[in-house]
């Protein structure tokens, strides 16, 4: 094995199989972005801290502004565009929705992805349990309370 | 951010990851990449080959042996941690972990990276060096074994140097452990932490985030006025920055040094 500056890769995004030759330094969610056009996941802060770009690897959150797309060869990916199946928002999506989630909306595709992630492991999570299982993603219009109170709505 | 052109190698075995650190003078071991990715983006780091560790079954994983020592691999994550039956053999080790950033950092996050790129506000250093925990770094020469204390060596420096892979952390048997630290925000990077054992009789404080690497103390006894006046002795010089003061770290370093072994106390 030898190292090289780009490699074929094979991911499923939301059941769909590509493969694509990324260079290696490309970010994850570069080649989510712009490789596949899956634009739904942002690009918030760039330095790992606000979670707008999270989404899950073979079932665990990340922030995929912090792994290199070669990283994620062979993984499953899920992104916010697989949440809502037949153009029917999903039961969390209707929450935000219900519950006036999003202000400015730029955090709300990762917030989507995180509480996914939490409401899998944890069915009726607490609203602390709902604060820690959002910590990494940062709202920067601060309406937490809505969010939290969409995320309790959803466990329902 | 579009990162400098980089070469990339994901080997399955340690003897092969050594092989390619050997082989590039600007190779570096990619863990999870929650501290070296952002690095490279600010150029701060700029390796020219990455040796990705995360196809070796080796590096992961935690062991509980029949004496109570915890071996931890290095690319075991945080949550890993979190979740361990094993390591609850020695209870600080998750709690502390659940403590660090956030559930996405925590996934991808390694106890391997987060000792070898020794930033002096990790959490990491100073609790492994407060339990007495051993590393265990190999290289193209074979294994050696090094106490924490002497593992880190300054500011992003350790014992593993290049071409070497730390590949686990041996943790002894205890429960008298205690953690105190004032973050930035809940679970933030800290401002000042101490981590205490009194597992070994005297207590062995480590306190992080004063120093470019966690210093030592060990008082006498964990009687209030003793840590204090070892607090005091150490003559701590931390830097000054937006978020604390010189004085300040100082004073938090006196104040959690005392919660840390208040903790600790109350388990032993």
């Amino acid at each position: 094995m030898e190292a090289v500056s780009s490699r074929t890769i094979t991911v499923e995004v939301n059941g769909v199989q590509y493969e694509r030759e990324v260079e290696a330094r490309r970010l994850l969610i570069h080649f989510i972005r712009d490789d596949l056009n899956l634009t739904g996941s942002h690009i918030g802060c760039d330095t790992g801290n606000c979670g707008a770009c999270s989404v899950l690897i073979d079932g665990v959150l990340v922030k995929s502004c912090m792994m290199l797309a070669v990283q994620a060869d062979g993984a499953k990916i899920e992104t916010v565009e697989g949440l809502a199946s037949d153009g029917e928002l999903n039961g969390l999506q209707q929450a935000f929705s219900d519950h006036h989630a999003l202000q400015c909306g730029y955090c709300t595709p990762g917030m989507l992805m995180s509480a996914t992630a939490l409401l899998r492991e944890n069915a009726s999570p607490s609203e602390e349990e709902i604060r820690k299982g959002i910590q990494g993603n940062i709202c920067r219009c601060t309406g937490y309370v809505n969010i939290v109170e969409a995320i309790k709505a959803a466990a329902q | 951010m579009l990162l400098r052109e980089v070469e990339y190698a994901r080997p399955a075995s340690v003897q092969e990851a050594l092989r390619l650190l050997g082989s590039h003078e600007g190779a570096r071991a990619l863990a999870g990449g929650q501290t070296l990715i952002n690095v490279m983006k600010a150029r701060a780091a700029s390796p020219d080959v990455l040796v990705d560790l995360a196809d070796i079954g080796e590096l992961r994983g935690i062991e509980l042996a029949s004496d109570g020592t915890v071996t931890i691999g290095a690319m075991t994550t945080y949550t890993d941690i979190v979740d361990s039956a094993e390591a609850r053999a020695r209870p600080i080790l998750g709690e502390v972990c659940k403590q660090i950033a956030d559930v996405q950092v925590r996934n991808r996050g390694t106890v391997g990276g987060n000792v070898c790129s020794n930033d002096p506000t990790n959490h990491l250093p100073p609790l492994l060096v407060a339990v007495g925990a051993t590393m265990t770094i190999l290289g193209q020469g074979g294994e050696r074994s090094v106490p924490a204390r002497e593992f880190f060596l300054g500011v992003y420096m350790t014992a593993a140097g290049p071409g070497e892979l730390l590949t686990k952390i041996s943790v002894p048997p205890g429960k008298g452990d205690g953690f105190a630290s004032v973050p930035i925000g809940r679970d933030g990077t800290c401002i000042v932490n101490v981590a205490a054992s009194l597992d070994s009789g005297a207590p062995t404080l480590a306190i992080g985030c004063v120093d470019a690497v966690p210093v030592v103390l060990t008082p006498d006894s964990a009687a209030e006025e003793t840590v204090r006046v070892a607090v005091r002795g150490a003559n701590l010089d931390p830097p000054s920055d937006v978020h604390a003061s010189a004085d300040y770290r100082r004073h938090l370093a006196e104040v959690l040094a005392l919660r840390a072994v208040a903790q600790a106390a109350g388990r032993t």
